[in-house]
């Protein structure tokens, strides 16, 4: 009995001795192509930061030998003079600021609907799926159309049309994270405040909508960040001026087409006052991220 | 009297309760509205130039303002090549940068390295173009492509690809920079995907012996594909629509040619460039039919990655 298993035991030794000059050859190759495809996938992630941190650099370089006060007090120069992009700045801010103030308040209710309401019927996973695909539209369809709606009725380029343009980029990101986020308070909370006889308008406004605060407001902040930067829906919207303008009325200048003509002109200091506005975008751009994910980080750790 | 007044008030929250609902409602309808409400007016602006050229819009390759002639060969061309360009390079990468992200990252760079690849996506997309057009593309001119053009330029059929004048600008640095900005998108798609991807699955394989890439090939790969692709179509996507980054360094010739260093249009960028100051009534139109077209191909595109995506939830068995 173990006399059979002793030779059997060599025999089965024997075996593998011989095969495994076959086995380090298949071995050593599939560890070369591991390494091979593991060394390429992090050659692959340096290639990523490689573009972001020269694209970070060259703004720097370029940018930050215009950035002066200038730059803030002064409306953009004719070519050949000094200036600065205070009208571009104001009216960036303007219109970005009437764009969220316009398209939140819709994206969140209808956000409302989706999470609360939506349990049946088919109106809510249709407008979820058009949200989706509205999310990544093409603004500069966007762009067009305001220009047909609005700008052909009225008649003239204005302020009014780049904020309207900008407030249907905000709408989309708003719905999509006032919905997850609403998905994500509990229910019980929900059943506790029904329990005590709220009427389900104060229960989503005063209990969910509530406690789901910071969640939201990381998604405005992402849906300010994007329209910050958008260019292609102000260009037949919002239109440029050269001059520093109050009325929203008007055509209005704003940063990104102020940095899209300058920056295609041939002329030497309307590059470095593109640079500076690029700087300028770039960086309040990414600030803005950073926050966003800053407070979406605090949201998720305190849960 | 109490009981009246109590009936009174939940009467009251009643209808304030019915209210809200139809209000939510309504919104919710709006967003629905305004893609119905988009395609609508593209239709009625393009219509002089749909009723005019009809179908050979798509086939007609001149461009000509003048004699008030359109044809969206050339943009619909640029366009579809500069995606193609772009998810040539940016799919590799991107899958590259999911797989390491996800599998071998060591833990502390996880969170500052997915912030980067998603700041990557923050940059506007103007900056990109104007960074291309200043830097990249005489960096390019000067230094790659002379190289590829003596090496490339001579061989047959793939020859024509690359012969041309190095300006910098033209099709493929368009393609190209493009690439950088759907990286990130299709990245942290994938990376997402990959994530659900059971940690038993993963740790089954590894104890059979598997090398990291053999689970990555045949244990992720497989149980993520429909989401991967869906990735993929969301990054197409991106690319079909951007405006500002192409319109910079695409060198806006209304001209046809294959070469890729040859300066073409794209949609958007006839749109950018032409809309503002088109002139006559054709001209207009023509622009806003070109608009139409690029709206509807994103939204097939867009509609297949959702659809993709949401099969890939289904079969994970986890509520939307």
């Amino acid at each position: 009995m173990t006399n059979s298993t002793i030779s059997e035991s060599v025999k089965l030794q024997g075996r593998s001795e011989s095969s495994s000059t076959m086995n380090t050859s298949i071995y050593r190759r599939r560890r070369l192509v591991n390494a091979f495809n593991m060394g390429a996938s992090t050659l692959t992630m340096a290639f990523g930061l490689f573009w972001l941190l020269w694209i970070l650099f060259t703004l720097l370089q370029h940018g930050l030998s215009g950035l002066s006060l200038q730059a803030f007090t002064q409306s953009t120069p004719p070519p050949g003079s000094q200036g600065g992009l205070a009208n571009a700045i104001y009216g960036s801010l303007m219109m970005t600021l009437f764009g969220t103030v316009i398209g939140t308040p819709i994206g969140i209710l209808a956000g409302i609907y989706l999470a609360e309401f939506g349990q049946r019927g088919w109106l809510a996973p249709t407008t979820r799926f058009i949200n989706d695909i509205l999310l990544s539209a093409p603004s500069i369809v966007i762009g067009l159309f305001v220009y047909e709606v609005y700008v052909v009725s009225v008649g003239h380029f204005s302020g009014w049309a780049g904020a309207f343009a900008l407030a249907l980029l905000v709408i989309p990101v708003v719905v999509r994270t006032t919905e997850n986020m609403l998905r994500l308070v509990p229910n019980t909370l929900r059943e506790a405040a029904a329990a005590l006889g709220t009427p389900q308008w104060k229960i989503t406004l005063y209990v969910t909508l509530r406690s789901a605060k910071a969640g939201v407001l990381t998604g405005i902040l992402l849906a300010v960040a994007r329209i910050s930067g958008e260019t292609a829906p102000l260009l037949f919207t919002a239109l440029n001026n050269q001059f520093f303008n109050n009325n929203m009325n008007q055509p209005m200048a704003n940063l990104p087409i102020v940095i899209f003509q300058f920056a295609m002109s041939p002329y030497e200091d309307w590059h470095t006052l593109a640079w500076t506005g690029a700087l300028l975008i770039t960086l309040s751009v990414l600030t803005l991220n950073i926050l966003a994910r800053w407070m979406g980080s605090q949201k998720t750790q305190s849960h | 009297m109490e009981k009246f007044s109590n009936n009174q008030q939940m009467q009251r929250q009643l209808l304030l309760d019915n209210l809200f609902r139809i209000a939510t409602r309504c919104f919710a309808f709006l967003v629905l509205a305004l893609l119905v409400g988009i395609l609508i007016s593209l239709i009625i602006g393009a219509m002089p130039s749909l009723s005019k050229f009809g179908w050979g819009f798509l086939t007609d390759s001149d461009w000509d303002p003048v004699a008030q002639k359109f044809g969206a060969l050339v943009p619909v061309f640029g366009t579809l090549a500069t995606s193609f360009i772009a998810l040539l390079i940016g799919v590799p990468v991107s899958f590259g940068i999911a797989v390491f992200l996800t599998e071998l990252c060591p833990n502390v760079l996880k969170r500052p390295l997915g912030i980067a690849v998603e700041l990557l996506a923050g940059i506007p997309s103007i900056i990109y173009g104007m960074w291309g057009l200043f830097v990249f593309a005489p960096m390019f001119a000067d230094h790659i492509q002379p190289m590829l053009i003596d090496n490339l330029g001579d061989i047959p059929l793939i020859g024509l690809l690359f012969q041309g004048a190095p300006m910098g600008i033209g099709v493929f640095t368009a393609g190209l920079i493009l690439a950088v900005m759907v990286i990130p998108f299709i990245a942290s798609v994938m990376r997402d995907v990959f994530e659900v991807v059971p940690t038993m699955l993963k740790e089954s394989a590894y104890g059979l012996g598997s090398t990291t890439w053999e689970v990555v090939r045949y244990v992720v790969l497989p149980y993520t594909k429909t989401g991967v692709v869906g990735g993929i179509m969301l990054g197409l996507g991106r690319a079909l629509g951007e405006t500002m980054a192409v319109t910079f360094v695409i060198g806006n010739s209304s001209r046809f040619a294959v070469g890729l260093f040859e300066p073409g249009q794209s949609i958007s960028s006839a749109l950018a460039n032409e809309f503002a100051e088109a002139t006559g009534e054709f001209h207009m139109a023509s622009l806003i039919e070109l608009g139409l077209i690029l709206f509807f191909i994103t939204f097939v595109v867009l509609a297949c990655a959702k659809l993709l995506l949401l099969r890939l939830q289904k079969q994970e068995g986890k509520a939307s």
